[in-house]
């Protein structure tokens, strides 16, 4: 493990991370059984007699999962292991019908893996590359320990307003695929923890494994942290559950960096325990304490048969598999001549790297697509879940709009008019242009003119500028743009503002 | 020779979910005690090298087309509970984050 | 009309030939069913109306020459732990009353499929645990052959309602000996399957490594019927083998020259086996080597440790099998209980029975922290071990002979609180259940006025020849037609 970083310290502790992400998988149907996997059903819409676990009943393995599985491996650099085992974990809970879940647990499907993410480098460490003229970006290498396939429980409903004080049982959700992919303890503060899941995320996403939305619980995270003075042992970690949102995942890890190390300088130990974050409070609280190991009676599914997987079945996956986020980063620097860090953004949604590609295509120009993408699509986007294929836009009326403005045809201000017209409804943006009569004037004698109107009719400002006042230039071609009504270029107008000034 | 406790015989209860009185307790011990006892006569087997038979029959890996069929009528699906609320099974109270 | 001791190659001929009807066949069951109900508690769910409403349904395609199968119109008992859409199953559990299955067994579609009427389902041990018919919330299960014996089991009500003639074939599981030791006890001809030949879909599990579905009939020929009918490739149990059925009944041509038959000399020399029983499965092979069979000596030397390992295995599989039994879904929940630990500990400890909770509790101790190694591990070890004698001998041999049981049917209560002695009485069937091979059991005559049965013992997806020997056996001897005098 490297050495730790003297600006990630806190209060002296070095924070050691490991996550535990819970991804359902991309499939119609479940891990076990036929019933159809879907989000927002009533209770027990979308059940078996498999999931309901009826005695007699018995689990085929979904042939899907077997390819996301290797997708996953692939794409993380992992081992797809030649045989894994699903097992037992035996316990007993309302929402687990069967007293056991299906999982994999000595011999998982994938292991030994790592991904890349961007984290701001400590000073005077390694060289790295600039990000946007702001702090230097590294890249770090994160381990997976493995992702193995299991299924999903069903929900246990709790709601005090229900007529009864009973708990309510839904089991939609019990056997829908899932890969647990648990991380090493390679992670050192809350920032690199939720960078791990964004571009973990993103690479679920990209290769198709995983719709990974938050708010479904298709992406669910436990994350495991402890304290250390730097160069000791690791410390005693406690399990945060159940991390549903970014947000929550950044909170409740420095929340609990805050705990354990008030706990550690009281002189006291951390004890190992699950925990609960609260979002309201901004705490993490004591769930149940791990003081005997759980004894959970893994054993071998007798009903179910060893998966193996040939090196056939992985090359097959490997020659589906599309472009990997970093190699598309990669390529998107060296062709396209983007900044590394622009190219990062570009290519964090395989929509919206494939969006960038097409309007390059047809406006070769990927310095100003690569801008208007970056400046006004991803505004248009937000913060939220929107993808580039939730707006009217295309890449065709998009290069078309960009090609506009690069030709002068179009003032920018113009041109993000037009722009938010065809992300809204679409449409043709030389069409729009001239129905809103907004094509830039381009006869110089034209603005010539209006610059010497506007010389004339402002004497004091002229006086202004002579004496050396260059702000009231400004003034002037506000006056002059004004008059074209916005649509003389900007650079024109100075240029012949000043010849004019000059000439007089 | 194996003695099983009581308190191991609790431990497992709890583990297995059977609530076991005091004297099925110390039955169970005796009983429990004695299987393992007969069973005990395989150690005299040296299996250090054997490779552990889990399926006797080996067969590749059988998969089912990922294709969702009809779910189950939820009015059947909860047709045998001793309890449910509409379409959701009820079971007594569940202490939030107790478990899984 | 035919005799009630009619077996299924009989009633498919009589059924063809119009000397009898379908609904004559399942009235006349359900009759005798009724009249043997008190003394045998062989069958204790029967369903009556529904099933003479399927026998009008046969007696009408036949009329119209639809004819699904050589088994259409016959009557068939299940076990009660096969589940059938709209029918209870209990398991013989307490936990299971009043469960009503929302689908079909796997072997029920195919009866179904075939014709076959399902008259009710039979007694058994609770979850298929034990080997006398005691373990059960219906009331005990007799022997035709001796009221106050056991029928064996743990499918003993389907042995008994082929026994005493209620039925010319019913099914049954067997996990460790329950379909061979209540053949065995009365006098019928039990087979189980290679594993995953039949499916188990539907079948509730006991131990599902070792679970598998096999039929009572009154002759091999009737089995080789029974067996073409439910048997071959289900997708929906992942360890059912995907090999075609081929046409038992079309192999039976009564020749065993050039046969081998192997004695595993240890199976003979077990003490506390009954020398008379010995005495008459050694005629019996006899018998087969006076036809032309060749009989050599073979070794199955780790016999001895097959029960244990066994136990072991099959109590850590139950144990999690069973754990679905908590009370929440279907089946029995405790009154009163508070919270929802309440429920799973009272529900259970109500529900199971005694001989149940100990094997979970055994099971659950086997994969407990600490102990897997010693005791699952160690059994799954010796299985291979077990499967290793088996290969050997089989180099040497084309079938194995040996006792069904070491005895002939025991006494009711007399070892329902010994469970080791017990579970020895399976020392002869375990082994192949743990090996995965087939196994028969053909009536060989009887000692002291009850039946002993004669097991062969075959390779993986041998049945055919087990089927065929057994058939020769039977067509060479008559013990196979002798019935009980009671219900005779």
């Amino acid at each position: 493990m490297s050495e730790a970083r003297e600006d990630q310290l806190y209060m002296g502790y070095e924070v050691v991370i490991g996550l535990e992400v819970h991804t359902h998988l991309r499939t119609q149907s479940k891990l076990f059984s036929p019933a159809p996997v879907a989000y927002g059903d009533e209770p027990n819409h979308n059940t078996h007699p498999v999931d309901l676990a009826l005695p007699g009943v018995l689990p085929v393995l979904n042939r899907s999962v077997i390819e996301l599985a290797i997708r996953l491996g692939l794409a993380t650099h992992s081992t797809i292991n030649e045989r894994s085992v699903f097992s037992r974990k035996n316990y007993f809970y309302p929402d687990l019908p069967k007293g056991y879940q299906i999982s994999q647990f000595e011999e998982p499907t994938v292991s030994d893996g790592w991904l890349e993410i961007e984290v701001a480098s400590g000073k005077g460490k390694k060289k790295g590359k600039k990000k946007g003229g702001g702090a230097e970006v590294v890249q770090k290498r994160i381990g997976i320990t493995r992702a193995h396939l299991e299924e999903d429980a069903g929900k246990s409903i709790h709601d005090a307003t229900h007529a009864t004080t009973d708990t309510l049982v839904d089991l939609n959700r019990a056997g829908v695929p899932l890969l647990e992919i648990v991380s090493e303890p390679d992670l050192r503060s809350a920032a690199e923890a939720s960078a791990y899941l964004k571009k973990l995320r993103a690479i679920l996403r990209y290769i198709g494994v995983s719709d990974a939305d938050m708010e479904k619980g298709q992406f669910r995270c436990d994350a495991n942290v402890s304290l250390r003075r730097p160069g000791a042992e690791l410390g005693t970690r406690t399990e945060i559950k159940n991390l549903n949102s970014f947000a929550f995942v950044e909170a409740a890890i420095n929340a609990e960096v805050e705990r354990q190390a008030e706990v550690l300088d009281d002189g006291d130990e951390v004890v190992q325990a699950t925990m609960a974050f609260d979002p309201a409070t901004g705490h993490t609280s004591v769930m149940r304490l791990k003081e005997n190991a759980d004894d959970y009676r893994y054993f071998d599914d007798p009903d179910l048969v060893p998966l193996m997987i040939s090196e056939a079945d992985i090359e097959a996956v490997q020659a589906q598999l599309p472009e990997l986020p970093d190699d598309k980063r990669d390529r998107f620097v060296a062709e396209y001549a983007l900044s590394e860090s622009d190219a990062t953004t570009l290519t964090q949604s395989r929509a919206l790297a494939q969006f960038f590609e097409d309007a390059t295509v047809i406006h070769a120009q990927p310095k100003s697509v690569a801008n208007w993408i970056l400046r006004d699509v991803l505004q248009s986007l937000g913060e939220g879940d929107r993808s580039i294929e939730d707006l009217a836009l295309t890449p065709e009326s998009f290069a078309a709009l960009v090609a506009l403005v690069d030709s002068g045809r179009l003032t920018a201000k113009s041109g993000r008019e037009i722009y938010g017209v065809l992300a809204e409804s679409g449409g043709d943006p030389e069409a729009i242009m001239a129905e809103r009569g907004l094509e830039s004037v381009q006869d110089t004698g034209l603005i010539e003119g209006v610059a010497r109107e506007v010389i004339a009719s402002n004497p004091d400002s002229v006086d202004k500028y002579r004496e050396g006042d260059g702000k009231v230039l400004n003034f002037l071609m506000g006056q002059v743009m004004k008059a074209t009504q916005g649509k003389a270029n900007p650079a024109d107008v100075k240029q012949i503002l000043e010849r004019e000034l000059a000439a007089q | 020779m194996t003695k099983i406790s009581a308190d191991q015989v609790t431990y497992i209860a709890g583990l297995a979910r059977l609530s076991l009185d005091p004297d099925e307790v110390d039955r169970m011990a005796r009983d429990m005690d004695r299987i393992l006892e007969w069973v005990a006569t395989l150690e005299e087997l040296d299996t250090s090298d054997i490779t552990p038979t889990a399926h006797a029959i080996e067969l590749e890996t059988p998969v089912r087309e990922d294709e969702a069929a009809p779910a189950l009528d939820p009015e059947v699906a909860v047709s045998n509970a001793p309890r449910h609320v509409g379409t959701a099974f009820s079971v007594p109270k569940v202490l939030e984050g107790e478990e899984g | 009309m035919v005799d009630a001791f009619a077996g299924l190659v009989e009633q498919r001929d009589a059924l063809a030939s119009g000397s009898c009807s379908s609904r004559e066949l399942v009235d006349a069951a359900l009759e005798r069913h009724a009249a043997t109900h008190v003394r045998l508690n062989a069958v204790v769910h029967s369903r009556g109306e529904r099933a003479q409403r399927d026998a009008d349904e046969a007696d009408a395609r036949r009329a119209s020459g639809k004819v699904l199968s050589a088994l259409d119109g016959v009557a068939i008992v299940l076990k009660d732990n096969m589940v059938m859409r709209g029918e209870p199953t209990t398991c013989s559990s307490r936990i299971l009353e009043g469960y009503s299955s929302p689908f079909d067994a796997c072997v029920v579609e195919r009866l179904q499929a075939a014709g076959a009427v399902v008259l009710g389902a039979a007694n058994m041990d609770e979850f298929a645990m034990g080997s006398s018919t005691e373990n059960t919330i219906h009331g005990v299960a007799h022997n035709p052959w001796d009221l106050e014996r056991t029928c064996g089991g743990s499918s003993g009500g389907s042995a008994a309602s082929v026994s005493a003639g209620i039925v010319g074939g019913a099914l049954g599981s067997d996990t460790g000996g329950s379909i061979r030791q209540p053949a065995s006890f009365c006098g019928v001809t039990g087979l189980k399957p290679t594993y995953g030949r039949v499916s188990r879909w539907g079948l509730v599990a006991f131990a599902s490594s070792l679970d598998q579905i096999g039929t009572f009939t009154h002759s091999a020929a009737d089995a080789a019927l029974l067996l073409e009918t439910i048997a071959g490739h289900d997708p929906r149990d992942s360890t059912s083998i995907p090999e075609p059925v081929p046409q038992y009944s079309e192999g039976l041509d009564g020749d065993v020259e050039g046969l081998t038959i192997g004695l595993p000399k240890e199976y003979f020399d077990v003490s506390g086996g009954d020398p008379e029983v010995l005495e008459r499965v050694r005629a019996g092979v006899a018998d087969l080597e006076a036809a032309g069979a060749k009989v050599v000596e073979v070794s199955l030397p780790r016999t001895r440790y097959g029960v244990p390992a066994y136990y072991l295995i099959a109590n850590a599989e139950a144990s999690s099998n069973l754990a679905r039994f908590d009370g929440a879904r279907y089946g029995r929940r405790a009154e009163g209980v508070a919270d929802y630990q309440q429920m799973y500990e009272r529900s259970r400890s109500e529900g199971f029975g005694d001989e149940v909770k100990r094997r979970i509790m055994l099971g659950t101790y086997v994969l407990s922290a600490g102990y897997f190694d010693a005791y699952y591990k160690k059994a799954q070890q010796v299985r291979t071990l077990l499967r290793d004698d088996f290969d050997a001998a089989f180099s040497q041999c084309d079938v194995i002979a040996t006792p069904t049981s070491p005895e002939t049917a025991f006494a009711l209560g007399e070892k329902i609180d010994d469970p080791v002695s017990m579970y020895l009485s399976d020392i002869y069937t375990v082994s192949a259940n743990l090996a995965g091979i087939p196994g028969i059991s053909v009536p060989c005559g009887l000692t002291g006025g009850l039946p002993v049965g004669l097991q062969l013992l075959g390779r993986v997806l041998d049945e055919g020849r087990l089927l065929r020997v057994a058939d020769a056996y039977q067509r060479r001897t008559d013990h196979h037609l002798v019935h009980p005098p009671e219900f005779a």
